[in-house]
């Protein structure tokens, strides 16, 4: 608990300079809203407001600014205007929405509780590939001096390729072969997350040193033993940091997946966002996306501690 | 009867600035019950010469026997035990559990395992602490469970390969006197690496006397001290005489270089 403090603090020098900066990024948006209102503004039109330099309007009117941080479709809506709109999205929208669960009986398409559970579904079920196929490729590599030469460059070069490129390519391919929906963006999520898991399983499985692999050989223990005693035991501390990366780059996988589809998920939504200048859904599908990565690496937190204290590791 | 047998070995490591000599025309017989120590200088090929034993290291020149096998096949039918220098207990087990690790693997039954277990824990007085986890004991009581774990199985040869030399003087002199009862209640052969003259000399019948390039035996002591020996008997006449006889073995060694 110790912690809480200095997070606390560095949440809110954020804020506070978040909400500085609203000042400047919303003033043209700030004074023309003023001006609908009805209040004098210098200069006087918002073509000819466009011409002058953000700070110098600020300071040829300064009574008008109280309104940076309420402005509708903000350039840098104010973090206030976003908690409104997550709890709109969420509780209002499913509550007492048309659409939303208590009134029909399912989630609302309007939802970001909806689009968070269609990133969430794709997003476990690459990170269950992901991390499987990460582990598997790890003991192939530690094992095989040949799978050590051929596999570790390849996984390599794939962490390479920029995602965003490569994402729309394997929807097509899979596309055409009839495959769309949870498994495509899976397939993305899996490709971003078995890297870390494979470079952290390869360490841990590695990280047993002579004198150990001495004192199993003198008991004459093979490979199999080695692997189960030895190897797979001492690999645990370094898995689970692997998966802790590896689940929040499942989550971006996912995301991006999503990106070009337009069915739903919090990529879909921070996209249809930035088309129709909806900045506060952006805002809000990205602090529901993050809070979403900080649940799914503390609950493998959670675990870790769980198995390393049945595993004598001292607290 | 002799165990260990080593005649004319060699050693040659290749390394990039060329061959070195870890051990040259060593040789050596080890006879049942014998608890000899090797002494000497670092880069003196004692560890190198215990690890052959063991078949860590393989020869590359004349023949080495133990129990009258290869050291290969004597590996394979398990006949010693090995204590490292770090105790190299795994931290996810228990110290019973440790103890139990080359029983799982050699395929004991769990009701042996068990007895096996009880059996060496009492054997290295650490009896009640088979539910604990090595962070919980001293660096001597690790040290003990792991000369526990070389000793479940029940080999006769232990190969001990400086056992103390990261633990202070007071628990060492304590581990080594309890070392001499282990010995004495289970007639094991003992091959101990050490860098300490009076604990070679406390505990060896017989003491290997070895000096660095090339890796090779330059005297071999044959202790005149009884086996029941009290701490004290450090401060008699003998104990130090012999003493004395492997530092000059030590010295002469090293105004060969």
């Amino acid at each position: 608990m110790t912690k809480v403090g200095p997070i606390l603090t560095v949440v809110l020098a954020i804020m506070a300079l978040w909400y500085v900066a609203c000042i400047p990024m919303n003033v043209q948006e700030t004074l023309t809203a003023a001006e609908r209102a009805g209040a004098v503004v210098t200069p006087d039109n918002a073509r000819a407001r466009a011409e002058v330099g953000r700070f110098s309007l600020m300071l040829q009117n300064t009574e008008t600014l109280a309104g940076s941080w309420s402005v509708e479709r903000a350039r840098l809506p104010a973090p206030h205007q976003i908690v409104a709109e997550l709890w709109d999205s969420t509780w209002t929208e499913e509550v007492y929405g048309r659409r939303g669960i208590v009134n029909s009986g399912s989630l609302s398409n309007k939802s970001l509780i909806y689009h968070g559970w269609v990133t969430l579904s794709a997003t476990v079920v690459g990170f269950a590939i992901g991390a499987g196929l990460g582990v598997l490729l790890a003991v192939g590599i530690v094992h095989s001096k040949t799978m050590d030469m051929s596999v570790m460059p390849w996984a390599i070069v794939s962490q390479t390729i920029p995602i965003v490129a490569l994402a729309p390519m394997i929807i097509v391919v899979l596309y055409s072969f009839g495959i769309q929906g949870l498994i495509p963006k899976a397939v993305i999520s899996a490709y971003l997350s078995f890297f870390p898991v494979v470079v952290g399983m390869v360490k841990g499985l590695r990280s047993p040193d002579a004198m150990q692999l001495d004192l199993l050989h003198t008991y004459n223990a093979g490979q199999g033993a080695t692997f189960w005693k030895l190897r797979l035991p001492s690999s645990v501390p370094y898995l689970f940091t692997s998966l802790k990366v590896g689940i929040a780059a499942s989550l971006v996988g996912a995301i991006v997946g999503e990106l070009p589809v337009q069915r739903g998920g919090l990529g879909a939504r921070m996209l249809g966002g930035s088309y129709y200048g909806q900045t506060e859904q952006i805002w809000a599908a990205l602090f529901f996306a993050a809070g979403m990565a900080a649940l799914l690496v503390a609950l493998i937190g959670w675990v870790e501690a769980r198995t390393l204290k049945r595993m004598g590791v001292q607290a | 009867m002799s165990v260990i047998e080593a005649q004319g070995l060699n050693l040659t490591f290749q390394t990039n600035d060329g061959p070195v000599h870890a051990l040259r025309d060593v040789n050596l017989t080890i006879e049942k019950g014998d608890f000899v120590s090797f002494i000497g200088p670092s880069g003196c090929g004692k560890t190198t010469f215990l690890r052959c034993i063991a078949g860590l290291e393989h020869p590359t020149g004349g023949t080495l026997s133990v129990n009258g096998m290869t050291p290969d096949e004597a590996r394979k039918a398990r006949a010693y035990g090995y204590v490292f220098q770090a105790a190299g207990l795994y931290p996810w087990r228990t110290i019973g559990g440790n103890i139990r690790l080359p029983l799982e693997i050699m395929g004991f039954s769990k009701e042996e395992q068990s007895e096996r277990v009880k059996k060496t824990l009492d054997l290295v007085d650490l009896t009640g602490f088979e539910k604990k986890f090595p962070w919980q004991l001293s660096g001597g009581m690790q040290q003990r469970a792991s000369i526990a774990r070389a000793l479940a199985f029940d080999a006769d040869i232990l190969l001990m390969d400086e056992p103390f030399g990261a633990l202070d003087e007071i628990v060492r002199d304590k581990l080594n006197e309890e070392l001499l009862k282990l010995w004495a209640r289970t007639e094991k052969t003992i091959g101990f690496v050490t860098h300490s003259i009076p604990e070679a000399v406390y505990l060896s019948t017989k003491i290997v006397v070895m000096s660095p390039r090339p890796g090779r035996i330059t005297d071999v002591i044959e202790s005149t001290l009884p086996r029941e020996r009290p701490l004290d008997i450090r401060d008699s006449a003998e104990f130090i005489e012999i003493a004395h006889r492997v530092r000059e073995g030590l010295r002469a060694g090293h105004i060969d270089d």
